[in-house]
């Protein structure tokens, strides 16, 4: 069976510096996979990359068996088969909830507007956030942002999410409306990459795990492993440190 | 601690002439304004009508009947300074946005495009708009090329919004670099286009924060409309020049002074307060 997301042999630099030194990673379809690893690791570039918003220096990203970084690719293309949410919610603060939501829908995939309005409220309904469609995003709280990021993702009927440490920007009693949302998008079995910092959620929620350290991937497995019988030093290392934050 | 939006005063169309403090500080504030207000002009009114030469300036530049006489031609030359200043600002906004976005594309496809903007900007920037006038507006015409305008006036306009054009361009674009990269980011992750994305969500973004950078650029504009004098166009200050040629009086220039400082005053005045006002929106919500 072809991955949903294959990633193979992929080499990333920042101005001469390596960010990722050579990863490999697969998700099958309705598979979740959580990236972790210290700041700086490596795992929001690695999300960039797989949603074309940077270009990589070797290597290839494969969906669904195809090779996305081959340049004959329209990247408008491939991004439309996929969701992505950012750290820093980026909802854009001029438009409505609503027209956040419906923008991709109706530039990107045609849908006739009412249309798109119908489905956007439709899912603002399911999140509850129903009241906000005619809010701007900078009367909400963080959760809510966040919710509503997750949700003009989803708009575009995506393939596969991509969550690149969603809850990092947020107040701590408002991590769990939005690890909430990613749950239930697990039991409707969405394809997800995810990169955190909730080990617990990790624990949780996860298929694999990957353990991500300067730019390699130093091992991965189930969260049942990587958590209590991690083989390498530093992944060792890595969770202690957690465990003494109070995180684990 | 920031007081909730309702409770913001919401600062007057001139309230920006006074310091903020000023306006705490009551009625004796405003006194010491007043006296020194007439201390100042009054010393600089006594100088300049003491001097020997001021009766004769007087005669020469403020004369009331000169005034009178004189306006009519140089009102209805404002007039066509009006209507050139209203079309050349719209073109020069549309153009210079146009301009701006083909400098923000990225990618080596749109390289040429590129180039070909950023050399016209280099090239109407290191002219003088006078010389852009004077070569476009006698020069062309002169070509007497088939199908194009052979008007002077035509050719003086086209000239201003050639140059205006280049430096408003840089003004937008200096809008588009303080969108933050993230926004263009989650624009182009849900699928959107360069352009899409520059159309629907920096571009937007960009426009509110260059407002009172493009209102100043009005004010001036308003101002250099008058340049087209030197083609001839019969404007405001041709036809003073007009006045002043057969009758030896130069009221007619202060008649078209006035003219046009009535008309850029106020717009001066609300760039100002636009300015402020947004500041102000920005502290709230930075608070909130």
């Amino acid at each position: 069976m072809t991955a949903k997301i294959e990633v193979r042999e992929l080499v990333k630099s920042y101005e001469g510096k390596a960010v990722l030194r050579g990863v490999d990673l697969a998700v099958e379809s309705h598979e979740v996979v959580c990236l972790i690893g210290s700041s700086g690791s490596g795992k929001s570039t690695l999300l960039k990359c797989v949603n074309l918003l940077v270009p990589i220096d070797s290597g290839q990203i494969l969906f669904d068996g195809i090779s996305i970084t081959d340049p004959r690719v329209n990247p408008n293309k491939v991004r439309e088969k996929m969701g992505i949410v950012f750290q820093a919610f980026n909802l854009f603060p001029h438009m409505t909830v609503l027209r956040n939501i419906t923008l991709g829908p109706i530039k990107v995939h045609q849908v006739p507007p009412a249309e798109a309005r119908e489905q956007a409220y439709g899912l603002l309904e399911r999140f509850g956030l129903a009241d906000k469609a005619e809010e701007y995003p900078d009367r909400l709280s963080g959760g809510q942002q966040q919710r509503v990021a997750v949700i003009r993702a989803l708009a575009g009927r995506p393939e596969l999410m991509l969550f690149d440490e969603v809850t990092s920007a947020l107040d701590p009693e408002l991590v769990a409306e939005v690890l909430n949302v990613i749950r239930g998008l697990k039991e409707e079995g969405m394809t997800m990459l995810i990169a955190t910092h909730e080990m617990g959620f990790a624990r949780d929620v996860a298929d694999q795990v990957y353990f991500l350290d300067d730019g390699v991937f130093l091992e991965s497995g189930s969260p049942e492993r990587i958590f209590n019988r991690p083989s390498e030093p530093r992944t060792r290392q890595f969770l202690q440190r957690i465990v003494e934050a109070g995180r684990l | 601690m920031s007081l909730p939006p309702g409770q913001l005063r919401s600062p007057g169309l001139w309230s920006s002439l006074r310091r903020p403090r000023q306006r705490e500080e009551g009625a004796r504030a405003a006194l010491v304004a007043a006296a020194s207000t007439v201390a100042v002009f009054g010393l600089l009114a006594w100088w300049v009508l003491t001097s020997e030469a001021w009766p004769e300036v007087q005669e020469q530049f403020f004369n009331p009947d000169h005034f009178a006489a004189a306006w009519p031609e140089v009102l209805g030359g404002f007039w066509l300074n009006i209507q050139m200043f209203m079309v050349a600002e719209v073109l020069i906004l549309v153009f210079a946005l146009v301009f701006a976005m083909i400098r923000a594309l990225r990618g080596p496809a749109f390289f040429p495009l590129r180039a070909l903007v950023i050399g016209y900007i280099d090239l109407i920037r290191g002219l003088p708009i006078i010389l852009l006038i004077l070569l476009l507006g006698f020069g062309v015409p002169a070509l007497q090329l088939p199908g194009v305008p052979n008007s002077r006036l035509f050719w003086g306009l086209g000239a201003l919004v050639i140059s205006y054009s280049a430096y408003t361009a840089e003004v937008y674009r200096a809008g588009i670099e303080s969108v933050h990269e993230s926004q263009r980011m989650s624009g182009r992750s849900l699928g959107l286009t360069q352009v899409q994305s520059l159309r629907y969500v920096t571009v937007p973004q960009a426009i509110r924060n260059v407002i009172p950078a493009l209102l100043n650029g009005f004010v001036s504009l308003q101002k250099d409309v008058a340049l087209v004098f030197v083609l001839g166009v019969r404007e405001a200050v041709r036809e003073a020049q007009i006045y002043t040629a057969g009758t030896f009086n130069y009221t007619s220039y202060v008649a078209a002074a006035v003219l046009f400082l009535v008309a850029s005053i106020p717009v001066a005045r609300f760039a100002d307060w636009y300015t402020e006002r947004d500041r102000r929106r920005k502290q709230s919500m930075g608070a909130a």
